[in-house]
């Protein structure tokens, strides 16, 4: 436990190094939340409310869900599939640390870094244009499990993209597949409530409203006490079964593992 | 005079007979790993089918954004998705300068005979990016045939040329945003911004947008010429700020602005360039 906590500290401090990248990644962020925010605001021009969100939810959702983008990890990371290919992953099973348990170590430092230096800013900003809605002083320990529980469900969904170059060797495919298929079910471009039932139906009963949607449905306050219990325990569920899955599709996966070259 | 100007003619055509035969070897390495080629090809198409999903999805709830029915906006998605995956097809590759000068390695660039820029964008060439061609070509199809368009010689000869425009100026904007790199190299991201946020921001009409994010869009990154002002123009649609129609036919010159201006900039980041020596 020592050790991850450690991962997680020093990737942290990695994170800081790439100031530009940062600033870069910031501006790129407020602009796609503007876009958005604007579109959406178009749409309800035409009509009150949609689903159960009226025009400030859908805004604050917006820039919710780009403050959340980094966070949560739903681009997806190419550094594992790359040292599956290149073989380089033997060293990291040789590790006397579990691989899937440093990976989320990871995944929880860079977390940390991208809420205070991704997250924040371009929720002000859009705040300072907009009218965004703010959650009551009793959801936000809620929000925070939310978000905790989300990072650890898009964990074990890209876990398992990127296992899949233990077979394919070019993961590049399925990722690409996989990922936007996350993007685009977890609500990051219009939110799940404008889908169609049946796809509404469907990004719910799939892991991915639980990556972005659920936790900026908690933060908005549409899930209040028992509700809120409810549906962060789903997100939970999610990441445990994700990972259990991941320890099953690793544990086969090294069986094939042929270290290549001398 | 008249041998200068044949010899840059001669030049050039040199130039590009390179030009196509390095892509051509790319082409052939590429298809050596047919499957795996075939699966990005699958994926680079439904990459641009998501923001036709978007557009579908909100209008499974209204029938008209801004005063622009389904159609109507398809024919935006369409002429702007389409000028989008020409220029990310031919031009996205200078992106790439970023990764040479942090490795030292843009000096061979410098070395051979031949434009970095032609260079950088051969070296890369995929053709698996053509997938993003497929669903705003269909779309742009239907839309052209089916928005009500009333059909004149002009409005004929816009589509071609408001494709071309906007080739060029998503293609000098990736050039721009690619300059940076040669002063910081991790900034590549901010790019993104005016490229991919660009395609997005060009298939809708930009009525939508604030009267600032306007302004900006038409006078400084002139995304609204790639597609907005070459649809209203298709479908005769009065713009609500008072912009005649005709203003369309300013898009091969604000493009050819951008082209130049992006080529200034890259030239002289060029001559800024000091190798890492490594």
């Amino acid at each position: 436990m020592r050790v991850l906590a450690v991962v997680a500290r020093q990737t942290f401090r990695r994170m800081t190094a790439y100031r530009g990248a940062t600033a870069a990644g910031l501006f790129t962020n407020t602009v796609f939340g503007f876009l958005l925010a604007y579109v959406l605001l178009a749409v309800y021009r035409e009509r009150p409310d949609v689903g159960s969100f009226d025009a400030t939810d859908a805004v604050t959702f917006t820039f919710v869900a780009q403050s959340l983008i980094m966070v949560v990890g739903l681009f997806g990371d190419s550094e594992l599939p790359e040292r599956i290919r290149t073989g380089d992953v033997v060293t990291d099973l040789f590790r006397p640390v579990d691989l899937q348990a440093w990976l989320l170590a990871v995944a929880y430092g860079k977390a940390a870094f991208y809420v205070i230096f991704r997250a924040i800013l371009p929720f002000a900003l859009g705040a300072a244009v907009f009218d965004l809605r703010m959650p009551a002083p009793a959801l936000w320990p809620w929000f925070v499990a939310s978000v905790v529980a989300a990072v650890a469900v898009a964990f074990g969904w890209r876990f398992l993209l990127a296992l899949s170059a233990f077979w394919l060797l070019d993961d590049r495919g399925v990722s690409g597949l996989g990922l936007m298929a996350a993007l685009f079910l977890s609500g990051l471009f219009v939110p799940v409530v404008f889908f169609p039932d049946w796809l509404e139906t469907l990004a719910r009963a799939l892991p991915f409203a639980s990556m972005l949607q659920v936790p900026a449905e908690v933060f908005l306050g549409k899930h209040l006490g028992a509700d809120a219990a409810r549906i962060v325990g789903l997100q939970v569920a999610w990441a445990l079964g994700l990972a259990a899955v991941g320890r099953v599709v690793l544990a086969r996966a090294v069986r094939r593992v042929v270290v290549q070259g001398g | 005079m008249a041998d200068a100007g044949a010899d840059t003619r001669h030049e050039a055509r040199v130039q590009l007979g390179i030009y196509l035969r390095l892509l051509a070897a790319r082409i052939r390495s590429d298809w050596q790993y047919r499957t795996s080629f075939v699966l990005l090809l699958l994926t680079q198409t439904l990459v641009a089918g998501l923001d036709l999903a978007v557009i579908a999805v909100l209008f499974g709830r209204i029938d008209a954004l801004a005063g622009w029915s389904a159609l109507e906006v398809g024919l935006l998605y369409g002429i702007g998705g389409v000028a989008f995956a020409l220029a990310d097809l031919f031009a996205s590759q200078v992106e790439y300068v970023a990764k040479h000068i942090k490795a030292g390695t843009f000096d061979r660039f410098l070395l051979r005979p031949m434009s970095p820029l032609l260079q950088l964008s051969a070296d890369q060439f995929a053709l698996r990016r053509s997938g993003r061609l497929v669903q705003p070509g269909v779309v742009l199809v239907i839309a052209l045939a089916g928005a009500g368009i009333h059909w004149t010689p002009a409005r004929f000869f816009l589509v071609p040329v408001a494709v071309a425009s906007g080739t060029a100026v998503f293609s000098a904007i990736w050039v721009l945003t690619s300059s940076i790199s040669f002063w910081t190299v991790e900034t590549q991201e901010f790019g993104n911004a005016f490229t991919y946020g660009g395609n997005h921001l060009t298939q809708y009409p930009i009525d939508v947008l604030g009267p600032w994010l306007r302004r900006l869009v038409t006078f400084v990154v002139p995304l609204a010429f790639v597609a907005y002002f070459p649809a209203a123009y298709l479908l005769d649609k009065p713009d609500p700020l008072g912009a005649p129609v005709e203003t369309a036919l300013a898009a091969p010159v604000v493009a050819a602005i951008l082209v130049l201006a992006a080529r200034a900039v890259w030239l002289t980041a060029v001559r800024h360039y000091r190798s890492t020596g490594s």
